[in-house]
């Protein structure tokens, strides 16, 4: 004979808010790390790259030379020049705070313009970037997060599967539950572009620069297309760091914020435990409270 | 909670706009800027000498690879007496000077220069400010002069007095104040190969735009280090006696020693 209490035990049981460890104090060290070192320099980059707003393609190149990308200003007007293109870009870039420069001073650290200062700030942070992002690597592959939460599997890669999650951010629908204690395929595509292609390409264009590097390795130089390409590349990966910086930004707001938030600061992310295991292995519920 | 969420809020995004904007006086006030300046550069000279050992040469191209124009920076046309005086002789009466801890001190004129065994090389010049040119250079390697004048056990560093007074370079930005120029290298790059005193560039000689009659290259090291109009050159075993003591123009207003990056 069916009775009430049957029928409750029939139904799903109701999800269970519990709080899964995702995060350890390593990652979130390294995460916001990152954060300021990034960002500064992007800031100090920008204020290199005013001494001298255009960028050329080969081995040499100067203001004799022809660029692939230039910024100039004079009388009031901007202008953006990429290959034979112009674009007024007054206010933004070429001209801003009444005067000819590169990028404007929000942009820039510091504000103004100081090629030392900003030298001596990014020279510093990439020694800070190198070692941070090697801390991270180790820690990575000793706890197996790199290879369990970020490298692609067959699965992740598959046409259905990639379909399937661009479909869901489409519809900015996020995974809940258990299957929200894993990264899905974009989201993996994007860290590992991050920390295997952007901030890797950073680093090797910058060394490229780099005359006492340049004469140990000059065929990274050479590979590169000589030193000013490698500038220009210096500065296509930049562009990307930023592109992978806003959609990380905008995805965390989406996603929930607080709690995205909260396991990045304290390590534990707040889950509906729906009893749905998605049977992949993940490092990111290393242990579960509540 | 609510008040924590908000500081967080704030360190993504309001954070960075303030880092970037409104900070300033941190990120430019030399003590800040001094110490960042130290470690980085420390970490880098370690770096870059143990792989480079003292021999690693600078990538040399072909006479196909030189810059149409190659871009004249910082002084083209000193105004200082003494120089204007040796152009208008046309550096006939000019002569460069080795001393301080030498064994014996000695001076060149430039016809002597020229008579000496040369190195030509073509050499990509790069400008602490971002561009690029290849030039040829031709002049006496600068370790064949001083294994000429000897060196004292305490010498630790050679000096290039030049005769032009660089009152900034607006694109730089930062301090502008007036100076004499002057540059240092350490040992390794005074002996490497590569370092030369040129004499001509591009098979001609050497004009005033371009560091006339006489001009360092150290082609392991940014653009600033390569000194023009030089005049005299001395070794000493300190750098803090000259000039604002951090060892050349640049270098007292901000820069790096060590510009191998």
């Amino acid at each position: 004979m069916a009775t009430i209490a049957d029928a409750t035990f029939a139904e799903p049981l109701p999800a269970r808010r519990k709080l899964a460890y995702r995060h350890p104090l390593s990652r979130r060290i390294n995460h916001w790390m990152n954060v300021i070192t990034v960002l500064l320099l992007l800031g100090t980059g920008l204020n290199i790259f005013n001494a001298h707003p255009a960028l050329y393609w080969g081995l040499y190149g100067s203001e004799h030379d022809t660029p692939v990308l230039a910024m100039t200003g004079q009388d009031g007007k901007g202008t953006l020049k990429i290959g034979s293109h112009s674009l007024n870009t007054t206010g933004l870039f070429g001209w801003s705070g009444g005067e000819a420069r590169g990028f404007p001073g929000w942009a820039t650290v510091p504000s103004f313009r100081d090629l030392a200062a900003a030298r001596n700030w990014h020279l510093f942070l990439a020694w800070v970037l190198i070692l941070n992002g090697l801390a991270y690597y180790l820690f990575g592959l000793w706890n197996r997060h790199l290879r369990t939460d970020i490298l692609p599997s067959a699965t992740d890669l598959s046409p259905g599967n990639l379909v399937h999650d661009l479909a869901d951010h489409a519809k900015l629908k996020f995974p809940k539950g258990r299957d929200s204690n894993r990264y899905h395929i974009l989201q993996k595509l994007a860290y590992a572009s991050l920390a295997f292609v952007f901030l890797p390409g950073m680093v090797i264009t910058g060394l490229s620069l780099s005359p006492g590097a340049d004469a140990v390795l000059p065929g990274i130089v050479d590979l590169l297309g000589g030193r000013q390409s490698a500038r220009t590349l210096h500065f296509v990966f930049m562009s990307l760091t930023v592109g992978f910086i806003v959609v990380h930004v905008l995805a965390v707001l989406l996603a929930g914020f607080a709690n995205q938030m909260r396991s990045m600061i304290t390590g534990w992310w707040a889950f509906d435990d729906d009893g749905v295991d998605p049977g992949v292995p993940t490092t990111l519920a290393a242990r579960i409270e509540g | 909670m609510s008040a924590l969420k908000l500081t967080r809020r704030g360190l993504v995004l309001g954070g960075g706009g303030l880092l970037l904007a409104s900070c300033d006086r941190i990120t430019s006030a030399p003590s800040t800027t001094d110490f960042l300046r130290r470690n980085a550069e420390a970490a880098t000279y370690g770096w870059q000498r143990l792989i480079q050992g003292n021999g690693a040469l600078a990538r040399e191209y072909t006479l196909a690879d030189l810059s149409p124009v190659f871009k004249a920076n910082g002084s083209t046309d000193p105004q200082d007496d003494d120089y204007l005086d040796h152009v208008d002789e046309n550096f006939e009466n000019w002569t460069l000077k080795v001393d301080g801890l030498v064994a014996r001190p000695m001076q060149w004129s430039l016809a002597q220069l020229r008579a000496l065994p040369a190195r030509t090389q073509i050499t990509r010049h790069d400008c602490v400010e971002g561009w690029s040119a290849i030039g040829q250079w031709t002049g006496p390697q600068l370790g064949g002069l001083l294994r000429e004048t000897g060196l004292k056990p305490n010498a630790r560093y050679i000096v290039f007095h030049c005769a032009d007074t660089l009152d900034g370079e607006p694109a730089k930005g930062g301090d502008q104040s007036a100076g004499r120029y002057y540059e240092s290298v350490d040992l390794v790059d005074a002996f490497h190969p590569q370092t030369i005193l040129a004499h001509a560039m591009n098979g001609k000689p050497l004009t005033v735009a371009h560091g006339a009659p006489l001009r360092l290259r150290v082609e392991r090291q940014l653009g600033y280090k390569h000194a023009k109009y030089v005049m005299r050159i001395e070794a000493v075993d300190r750098l803090d006696r000259l000039g604002m003591g951090k060892g050349g123009y640049w270098e007292d207003r901000g820069y790096e020693w060590y510009a191998g990056i």
